[in-house]
């Protein structure tokens, strides 16, 4: 399968570990699949705790294939930031989406659809249908 | 008429009272936030006036949506985006006119303020910014002045809520008995606006 065709997933969280980490994770997880493009966005730009617009930006830019790129956010500030960077039009791809779905567990149903080929809006399903997986 | 001038003064004037205002911004934020709010806003105004200075936009419209812009891109913090998107919005409905009354003002804003409250999902009563906002736009057809003073009883009649938005919704009942952050730097900004137009 084509490298082009596959979505894009970022990931923001407030700490630069974090989303580098789940990054991996859900990688690793993919297994087998194709490589999706898997950018982390996290922390400030001085390496602190937060959300940095110029970060986002640049990790959508990069794993845009063409197909659309799917964005996971842990909370607060790094929701309102990439939606108002979705309500100014013109710094994020086209076909960017901003993904209602747990960090994590979404992350990881995020990359493995994406793996598969599926489409920016079976990604954004898989990630956000996480939220009903119940652990007691 | 108000020029871009005068949008460039109230901007400076804001970031200068952010300055001044900072510790205590963040000492508001301690109890109920995570303690960086006046450093996060310091970092963003001193961000719009260099942008300004070096960018010299000519019309009111320019001046707020770059001003606005560089909050998201330079604050780190929630309130980036809130204060991003109420200027950038601001700025966006004057449209490219070189002069602005006094009412398009009033009318921009509060499509500013309404956009803020899509963007964050608060409504007045919830302890955020938009408490201190919401009473501005009210009075801003009145006058600059008017509109200082209804943003900072605004503010003050944040600390007897309870939080219902953002980090510090997170402290529950403890957020009672302070003063809102946010809300205080709202009436900054409006008291800015005023200190710009000589009130």
């Amino acid at each position: 399968m084509s490298d082009e065709q596959l979505v894009g997933i970022v990931l923001v969280s407030h700490s630069a570990e974090v989303a580098a980490s789940v990054a991996q994770l859900a990688k690793g997880l993919a297994g087998g699949g194709a490589v999706v493009p898997v950018a982390p966005a996290g922390g400030t730009e001085g390496g602190g705790l937060g959300t940095n617009s110029e970060l986002i930006a640049a990790a959508a830019a990069s794993v845009d294939r063409g197909a659309g790129v799917a964005v996971l956010t842990d909370l607060g500030s790094a929701v309102l930031t990439v939606k108002a960077l979705l309500a100014e039009g013109d710094e994020l791809p086209e076909r960017t989406r901003l993904v209602d779905a747990p960090f994590v567990e979404g992350a990881v149903a995020a990359v493995v659809t994406a793996s598969t080929g599926a489409d920016l809006a079976a990604v954004e399903a898989a990630a956000t249908e996480a939220y009903t997986y119940r652990k007691v | 008429m108000l020029d871009a001038d005068f949008f460039r003064r109230w901007m400076t004037a804001t970031a200068a009272s952010v300055d001044r205002e900072a510790e205590r911004l963040t000492a508001l934020d301690s109890p109920i936030g995570d303690a960086d709010h006046g450093s996060n806003l310091q970092r963003g105004f001193t961000a719009v006036v260099a942008a300004l200075e070096k960018e010299a936009p000519d019309t009111p419209g320019g001046v707020l949506t770059l001003a606005g812009r560089q909050l998201i891109s330079t604050v780190g913090g929630a309130s980036g985006p809130l204060y991003g998107t109420l200027l950038r919005r601001t700025g966006k409905a004057l449209g490219d006119a070189g002069e602005v009354s006094a009412e398009q003002l009033a009318e921009a804003f509060r499509a500013g303020v309404d956009a803020v409250m899509t963007l964050g999902g608060a409504a007045p009563g919830d302890k955020t910014m938009i408490d201190a906002l919401v009473p501005a736009a009210d009075a801003l057809g009145d006058s600059f002045a008017t509109a200082r003073t209804a943003a900072e009883e605004g503010a003050v009649a944040t600390t007897p809520l309870q939080a219902r938005k953002g980090r510090a919704s997170y402290v529950g009942e403890r957020s009672i008995g302070h003063q809102d952050p946010g809300a205080t730097s709202s009436a900054l900004l409006i008291a800015g606006l005023a200190e710009a137009a000589g009130e």
